[in-house]
């Protein structure tokens, strides 16, 4: 029994994962950068959450997505975009300094500060008990939000027009525009759905630890950047695979007391072996040229 | 009337002159064809006008519009279309999708359906593979996908940057037909080529570069004769 509360549990957390991952790998694969910012988008979408509960939890939310949302695209409008086409390491510490800039800003507020904030979104949550099995309402609310965002989004990407048009951007830019595609455009609404997701993340990470600092979406970060890795960075699938396989492995690492110190080592471990056996991450693609 | 008007075109990589002042132009009806050798400035030349690199300097006209310093994305309303060198297909789209991409700013369904369809009873070998990832299609298959990609969107100019390249000269014959049919049918084309003999024996007229400049111009038949063009291009 205990075996599958843990293994619930990991999904639950592979969810959260997945989403914040997919926002690394949409970013990766379209505007072919590492925006190593998108995690503190999730700690943002914490402290907006954190604003927009004194008004109320569903509205606080749907704030903080939006926010998000805003906060992704001008990011991006600028301080990528005018980078674009420079040399790849600009790129990477512009991020960075994104990332910092994101911290510094939330420790600036005074109301914010370094302090941790104790965040309660959802009062008394409780558990759904199903024989023996006992199962928080929080991962239940996080694997319901995980299947519906990547039923929607890969939905979105298969079936329409926009959704091809990134998978396109994705693949050969310079071809994408001689179709008429706006490039500009399917970039700046990838930083939306990535950052959206991001926010929805951090949602669901506050449901299960809902302690908010200005450092509180650096581990996540790192851990779904290292999902994105394995399951192949720049593909979509692989984003979800690789943070659902990170989400268990921690679950069931973290269970058996002997280990669970070691759980962040062994989920680095993991990676690197990943990586050492197939080099593009397990869904990953090289990409062919034909001549 | 010239459909297409490029005036003193220059372009520079860094500090090396790669287009110096070119001027040519395409009537409204005509094949005219770019013919050159490997990095005579023909690709280049190509990039120029669609807005993917930039122009140092010069003018390119679209039926009368100034579209110089116009975003790529936005030329294809206009009435340009172009096959890139390399074809540059979405690998991993199928064919049905590579071909809803080139009908992207396309809002008639109607429209599609029928553009779909003389598309696929030109190419039938397109209809078959429909469904399949487009990555995996031979080298030729990938030109008549990319030369239907780019039709789609029923353009006025249709720009074909070394469309026989890396084919076999089976499937060089079919291409070049459907260059003389395309255009018989209405659609203007811009043809850039190494394969010269190939070019000249389709093209109305033709402009032949060398390392940046247009050094000669003449109709296809005229410079098929010409002695020096013969034996720089043609093999004696």
């Amino acid at each position: 029994m205990d075996f599958i509360i843990t293994l619930v549990n990991g999904l639950s957390m592979g969810g959260t994962y997945a989403m914040i991952a997919l926002g690394y790998t949409m970013v990766y694969g379209i505007a072919k950068m590492l925006n190593f910012a998108h995690g503190d988008i999730i700690m943002i979408g914490g402290y907006a959450i954190l604003v927009g509960l004194s008004v109320n939890p569903l509205l606080a939310v749907l704030f903080s997505m939006l926010f998000c949302m805003l906060l992704g695209v001008l990011i991006e409008r600028v301080a990528y975009r005018p980078l674009r086409g420079s040399s790849p390491l600009a790129v990477l510490i512009t991020a960075i300094g994104v990332s910092y800039l994101l911290q510094s800003i939330i420790l600036a507020i005074p109301q914010f500060g370094a302090d941790t904030h104790y965040v309660v979104i959802i009062k008394d949550l409780g558990s759904l008990q199903i024989g023996e099995v006992l199962i928080g309402y929080d991962t239940i609310i996080t694997l319901a939000i995980t299947i519906v965002v990547m039923v929607s989004l890969t939905l979105f990407i298969k079936f329409t027009k926009t959704g091809r048009a990134m998978i396109a951007v994705s693949e050969d830019r310079d071809a994408a525009r001689l179709m008429g595609i706006n490039v500009n455009f399917i970039i700046t609404l990838t930083f939306a759905i990535g950052s959206v997701l991001a926010a929805v993340a951090g949602f669901c990470s506050l449901l299960d630890t809902p302690w908010l600092e200005p450092y509180y979406g650096s581990l996540p970060g790192i851990k779904a950047f290292a999902a994105a890795v394995i399951g192949g960075i720049g593909s979509i699938p692989g984003a979800m695979l690789g943070g659902i396989l990170l989400g268990i492995v921690e679950c069931l690492c973290n269970s058996v007391q002997e280990i669970a110190p070691y759980t962040i080592a062994i989920e680095f471990i993991i990676l690197i072996l990943i990586l050492l056996v197939k080099p593009t991450g397990i869904l990953g693609k090289k990409r062919r040229e034909k001549v | 009337m010239a459909l297409l008007e490029v005036k003193d075109l220059e372009v520079n990589y860094g500090l090396i002159k790669a287009i110096k002042g070119v001027s040519f132009d395409v009537n409204e009806g005509e094949i005219v064809a770019l013919i050159g050798a490997n990095g005579a400035g023909k690709t280049t030349i190509m990039h120029a006008i669609n807005g993917i690199i930039p122009k140092f300097a010069g003018s390119v006209t679209l039926a009368d519009k100034d579209i110089t310093a116009i975003h790529a994305h936005k030329l294809l309303p206009l009435g340009m279309a172009q096959v890139p060198e390399g074809r540059r297909i979405f690998q991993e789209l199928t064919v049905y999708e590579n071909l809803q991409m080139g009908y992207y700013i396309g809002r008639d369904k109607a429209q599609f359906k029928a553009r779909l369809e003389e598309m696929y009873s030109r190419f039938p070998i397109l209809k078959e593979r429909s469904s399949q990832i487009a990555g995996t299609l031979s080298g030729g298959e990938q030109q008549m996908l990319a030369m239907s990609r780019a039709l789609m969107s029923g353009p006025k100019l249709l720009l074909l940057d070394e469309p026989s390249m890396g084919l076999s000269p089976l499937y060089v014959n079919t291409i070049f037909d459907m260059i003389k049919e395309v255009n018989k049918m209405g659609t203007t084309v811009l043809l850039v080529e190494q394969n010269a003999k190939k070019a000249l024996s389709i093209a109305n007229r033709a402009y032949v570069l060398e390392i940046g400049k247009i050094v000669k111009t003449g109709t296809g038949t005229e410079l098929l004769a010409d002695e020096d063009i013969r034996r720089a291009y043609l093999g004696g």
